[in-house]
């Protein structure tokens, strides 16, 4: 089964001229994919990234993620639905600054699902040395790079075990060699835990690492996938 | 919880320097309210005491009728014997009465035998006055003696004793009309000249009550009023309100109402002073209010405003509203604790500086009065929890703010 279908995906912003960000499209993605949404700025990249990350609701046609409508769920139950199943890597790391490593990693954990602290501890600690971070954990985000930061997130993504994880732009505050580290790091996680990542990002490394790239413009998906995913 | 109370007091720690100077403001507000309080307080005791312990007595019961004309000191609505019985009778079963004194007040003319003017005189029992009144004692500038007023003699109001130029051990003539209109004199010595309390009683004189009833003629042992003086001040409405539902049903041969109970606060203008510092402290602690209030709400606006981005990425991670919206009435209310621990903390350290210093003050004619400022634990706990709801009533807003906001335009907040 796929994890994401779209079908007729539809996105339009009201105002004194409605604004028309995705115009119906299609598309599905299979679990442990690696996805890239490219396309120009304004191309609906991000609408589309925060429709399937349950934070925008579509205006038309169904989303379906991890096997449920999601078209639908607003405010509390759209919170609830993300803190289950999705995870998400922001481009300047949103690291909560007054939280160490550990804790930032511990905290869905803790503040948006329900985990005994020992089980909390022993996953936090496992991602912490999936990320290479493990002696890092009693740190605090203004202590530790950029680089660092980011594989914080990414443990921060994954530690929920959620079977989605968005990306927006998340290199696009590294340098090179630190943003291909992350890039391998985020395929070694799917790997490992069979999670899908979908990026919406303009980086050629991270494009051309993805598996399937979408490219979208002017709210339609223009261009065909590479492998894992299908659009009509 | 424990997690949210975390988060909470490190966003206060991050800025320092914010939540040092709210929590200042705070602070201020309850050491003035605490302190107001306290010194009120300990005036307001100081002056009922001075006016209820040493002439009212705390509650007095007369016949139905006899305070509106009191003015006059009627000898014809002096309780009767059998009356007399039946009121000490309740007063003598009721576990909150300290004790009671029965009087009988009469107008007289005072003559030095050169001079002669108007007195009005308090007949009483030494032994159960000073019981009721025991500040009485104190008012006795001159002479006294052992149990206060013997028979045959008389404590002159100091007005008068400096106005008639009589001292203790002189004779004076006390003359007094009758119940049934006659008149008759009787010679007293000065056995000790009496301070005047402020309010009523400047011209009040002390007689013994066997005189009073000779003076008088009285063939019955009848009384003008009874005064009371309860154990616990606190309790003074309860204790009033059971006297005076063990009263009420007590009727005369006329089938109305036999007695009439009343508290010092409607026997004295005082209780007006005493309502006016109530009032005052009413509002110094609505000021309270207003300083947490405003304060507070200032800076969890602020708070919110620079933690958008955060809220933002809480809210994409899946925290659900309720626990934003906590996140951030955690924060006002470990502000409001913080201000009103502070707070109690200094206001007790003033209190016991002020008690320290032993400061004075004058009421009316007593002089030097010392100040021993007090303040209650009611008063404390009742302070430190408006402190802390009205923080957390002020973070409400903004919290709700957070707990509201959409996570994509929180997100996209630089």
């Amino acid at each position: 089964m796929s994890l994401i279908t779209a079908k007729h995906l539809e996105k339009t912003y009201p105002g004194d001229i409605p604004v028309k960000a995705i115009r119906g499209i299609d598309f599905t993605i299979e679990p442990a994919s690696f996805v890239s949404f490219v396309g120009p700025s304004g191309s609906g990249k991000s609408t589309l990234l925060n429709m399937l990350g349950c934070l925008d609701p579509p205006t038309g046609g169904h989303l379906t993620v991890s096997g449920q409508d999601v078209s639908a769920l607003r405010g509390r139950a759209a919170a609830e639905f993300r803190g289950r199943h999705i995870g998400f890597i922001f481009q300047d790391f949103n690291l909560i600054p007054v939280l160490s490593v550990f804790e930032n990693i511990e905290y869905p954990l803790q503040m948006v699902q329900t985990w005994p602290q020992d089980e909390r501890r022993q996953r936090v600690e496992t991602m912490l040395a999936a990320v290479g971070m493990a002696d890092q954990g009693h740190k605090y985000p203004h202590q530790i790079s950029g680089g660092q930061k980011q594989r914080v997130a990414v443990a921060r993504a994954l530690v929920t075990r959620a079977e989605l994880i968005l990306a927006d732009e998340p290199t696009a505050n590294l340098d090179r060699v630190t943003a291909l580290h992350i890039i391998s790091l985020m395929k070694a996680m799917r790997d490992e835990f069979g999670t899908t990542f979908i990026f919406s990002t303009h980086d050629p490394k991270i494009v051309s690492s993805a598996e399937t790239i979408f490219t979208i413009e002017d709210g339609r998906l223009a261009v065909g996938d590479i492998d894992g995913g299908s659009h009509a | 919880m424990r997690n949210t109370i975390k988060i909470a007091a490190r966003n206060l720690r991050r800025y320092r320097r914010r939540t040092l100077l709210t929590s200042s403001l705070i602070t201020l507000g309850v050491v003035a309210v605490l302190l107001f309080i306290s010194v009120s307080g300990s005036f307001k005791s100081m002056m009922i005491a001075q006016i209820t312990d040493s002439m009212l007595g705390h509650l007095q019961i007369h016949q139905k009728g006899y305070l509106a004309s009191i003015d006059t000191l009627p000898l014809n609505r002096n309780m009767k014997e059998g009356q007399v019985k039946k009121v000490t009778e309740i007063l003598e079963e009721h576990p909150a009465i300290a004790a009671y004194s029965p009087r009988i007040r009469l107008g007289a003319m005072f003559s030095n035998y050169t001079e002669t003017t108007n007195i009005r005189l308090n007949a009483v029992i030494p032994e159960r006055e000073m019981e009721t009144v025991p500040l009485l004692r104190e008012r006795v500038i001159d002479g006294g003696g052992e149990g206060l007023v013997r028979q045959g003699e008389i404590l002159v109001p100091e007005l008068i004793a400096k106005g008639m130029n009589v001292k203790v051990g002189d004779g004076i003539v006390l003359v007094a009309t009758n119940d049934d209109g006659s008149v008759n004199g009787q010679p007293f010595t000065v056995g000790g000249i009496v301070e005047g309390v402020t309010g009523p009683g400047g011209r009040d004189g002390y007689i013994h009550l066997d005189d009073a009833r000779t003076l008088l003629r009285l063939e019955e042992k009848e009384i003008s009023e009874i005064a009371v003086r309860i154990k616990d001040l606190d309790k003074l409405d309860s204790t009033y309100a059971a006297i005076n539902d063990t009263l009420a049903p007590m009727i005369n041969q006329a089938g109305k109402p036999a007695f009439e109970a009343h508290t010092w606060e409607s026997l004295s203008p005082f209780f007006n002073i005493a309502k006016m510092i109530d009032l005052m402290t009413m509002s110094i602690k609505v000021m309270l209010v207003a300083i947490v209030l405003v304060s507070i709400m200032n800076v969890m606006i602020m708070a919110v405003y620079e933690r958008i981005n955060e809220i933002g990425t809480i809210a994409a991670m899946g925290t659900v509203p309720t626990r934003i919206l906590a996140l951030f009435l955690t924060e006002g209310f470990l502000l409001g604790i913080l201000g009103a621990a502070i707070g109690i903390v200094v206001s007790l350290a003033a209190i016991a500086v002020l008690r320290a210093a032993e400061l004075t003050f004058n009421f009316g004619q007593q002089q030097g009065l010392v100040l021993i400022p007090f303040i209650k634990t009611g008063d404390v706990i009742s302070i430190a929890l408006i402190v802390i709801g009205i923080a957390v009533l002020g973070s409400l807003q903004p919290a709700w703010k957070a707990a509201r906001m959409d996570p994509i335009t929180a997100l996209r907040h630089v």
